[in-house]
């Protein structure tokens, strides 16, 4: 009897402790609610997708889930308890414009090393890896800010990656980048994935999100309009705005 | 009565057979007003980077502060560098009035204000648009600035060079805590005034030339590393 109970157990599904928790998120800038009443949990391990009209939020929650931006109500929870400095340097930021320190490659490299307190041979030795994972070592001392703007994205991403997060967030990174370098970034955050990194990603690409996702939370004014499974948000949306954005119709409305 | 050219061609012979008053009294200048932009640049730069970098109360007040000591008259800090070091002054003790050292204090007043005022407006350009990367790598208050401070150093070369400019020209508060005594206080300003006064007029105009020259080498060499700089993308 006690075998059969166990084997139960061992067969039911475990639900995975959140890595992060939106709790009625909301925003307002300049007198206007920008992100109304927001709940979302990101699950480690999964690569979710923020996908939206322009104007929908998603950049701004982006960056309220980093802690870039002060929430004006509710509260964004890593592993369960706030975050502090240790959370911040287990998550990390691609932006959609690459900032690039006044440095070489190598440098704005070290930099993100020295922060998280790697010294001597160890940084050496990530920094190199970095480089060659991002295939930049011919470049390592050129610098940054004289790199074409896919490099620039390439750097900025193993950036992001060689002090390992667990938590990965990308506004889209690939937006004004040609196939090739679109392919080289999605090869680097595939990589990441791969080894365990939690990605949360905001693209405008379906095709992109079909290469990239393993869940799409989709907003509309601010609002989660639609959360799920990718073939199910992009497949069958049950959201109004969703389903005019998977079927390339213009849709206006400011309520879901 | 000496022309012009009789009087050039003297200043020209000093320097050309590098006069030993004359050396004594360029190297005396230099002495002091490096020390005094150094030292200016070593509360200038963190204070305009702070400034500059940091959101708090108070912040306008202290940039219009610092604005507005730009413009300190040097006659006015050197009275108030002679009062606190005078005899009947606080800091009288320290024995350091007419000495290099009170030089290089009222020197040091004049300049700060201009370091971390021209700091300030650099380090704020540079932060806007690094600072959402810095918070992404939850930088500390301490690693900011320095970041800040590194990654703006060839403009902040040129905040070195409006400071050296300001000490090096400097007069008034020179005169008034240094005295302008021979072989002790005497620097290129202080003795242009002087022998200018005198009717000495080779001795002060061959400072004049090496003043002039002198600023347009430290200009040259700023701007040609600053011009290097830039085309490498660092700047």
């Amino acid at each position: 009897m006690r075998d059969a109970v166990m084997d139960i157990l061992a067969e039911r599904p475990v639900a995975a402790e959140p890595l992060l928790e939106a709790q009625s998120l909301r925003f307002a800038a300049g007198g206007q609610s920008l992100i109304h009443g927001i709940d979302l949990e990101i699950t480690p391990g999964k690569r979710t997708l923020v996908m939206g009209a322009n104007g929908s939020g998603k950049s701004l929650l982006l960056r309220l889930l980093h802690g870039l931006l002060t929430p004006s109500a509710g509260q964004v929870l890593w592993r369960g308890h706030s975050p502090d400095r240790v959370a911040r340097r287990a998550q990390a930021m691609v932006f959609q414009r690459p900032v690039m320190l006044r440095r070489s490659v190598l440098a704005n490299l070290n930099f993100a090393l020295k922060v998280h307190g790697l010294a001597g041979r160890a940084r050496a030795d990530r920094a190199n890896e970095a480089l060659e994972m991002a295939r930049l070592t011919d470049l390592a001392s050129h610098p940054a800010r004289v790199l074409s703007g896919g490099e620039q994205q390439r750097l900025a991403v193993a950036r992001a990656l060689v002090c390992e997060p667990d938590l990965l967030f990308l506004d889209e990174p690939t937006s004004s980048l040609d196939p090739a370098s679109t392919q080289m970034i999605e090869d680097l955050v595939n990589a990441a994935h791969a080894r365990g990194v939690t990605i949360v990603m905001v693209t405008h690409d379906i095709g992109q999100a079909r290469r990239m996702g393993d869940e799409v939370i989709f907003l509309h004014a601010g609002r989660v309009a639609e959360r799920g499974s990718l073939d199910q948000v992009l497949g069958a949306p049950r959201s109004e705005a969703a389903r005019a954005w998977t079927q390339g119709r213009l849709y206006t409305a400011t309520n879901l | 009565m000496f022309s012009f050219g009789d009087i050039m061609a003297e200043a020209l012979g000093l320097i050309l057979t590098w006069d030993r008053d004359l050396s004594e009294i360029v190297l005396l200048s230099l002495r002091v007003t490096l020390t005094a932009v150094a030292i200016a640049c070593l509360i200038g730069l963190p204070l305009g980077a702070v400034v500059g970098a940091f959101r708090f109360r108070g912040r306008g007040a202290v940039t219009v502060l610092l604005n507005a000591l730009m413009g300190l008259p040097p006659v006015v800090v050197g009275l108030f560098v002679y009062l606190m070091l005078s005899n009947a002054g606080p800091l009288g003790i320290l024995g350091l009035l007419y000495t290099p050292s009170a030089m290089i204090i009222a020197q040091t007043i004049l300049v700060t204000p201009i370091v971390a005022a021209l700091t300030k407006q650099v380090v704020e350009d540079l932060h806007g648009e690094y600072a959402e990367q810095f918070a992404s790598f939850g930088l500390s208050a301490r690693e900011r600035v320095s970041a800040l401070l590194w990654d703006a150093r060839y403009s902040l070369l040129t905040v070195a060079l409006a400071g050296f400019g300001r000490a090096v020209a400097e007069v008034g508060a020179v005169l008034i805590v240094g005295g302008n005594i021979n072989h002790v206080t005497r620097v290129m300003t202080t003795t242009i005034a002087l022998e200018t006064s005198k009717g000495n007029l080779e001795l002060a105009l061959a400072l004049g030339v090496l003043l002039l020259g002198l600023a347009v080498i430290v200009n040259a060499g700023v701007m040609a590393l600053r011009a290097s700089a830039v085309r490498a993308a660092y700047a």
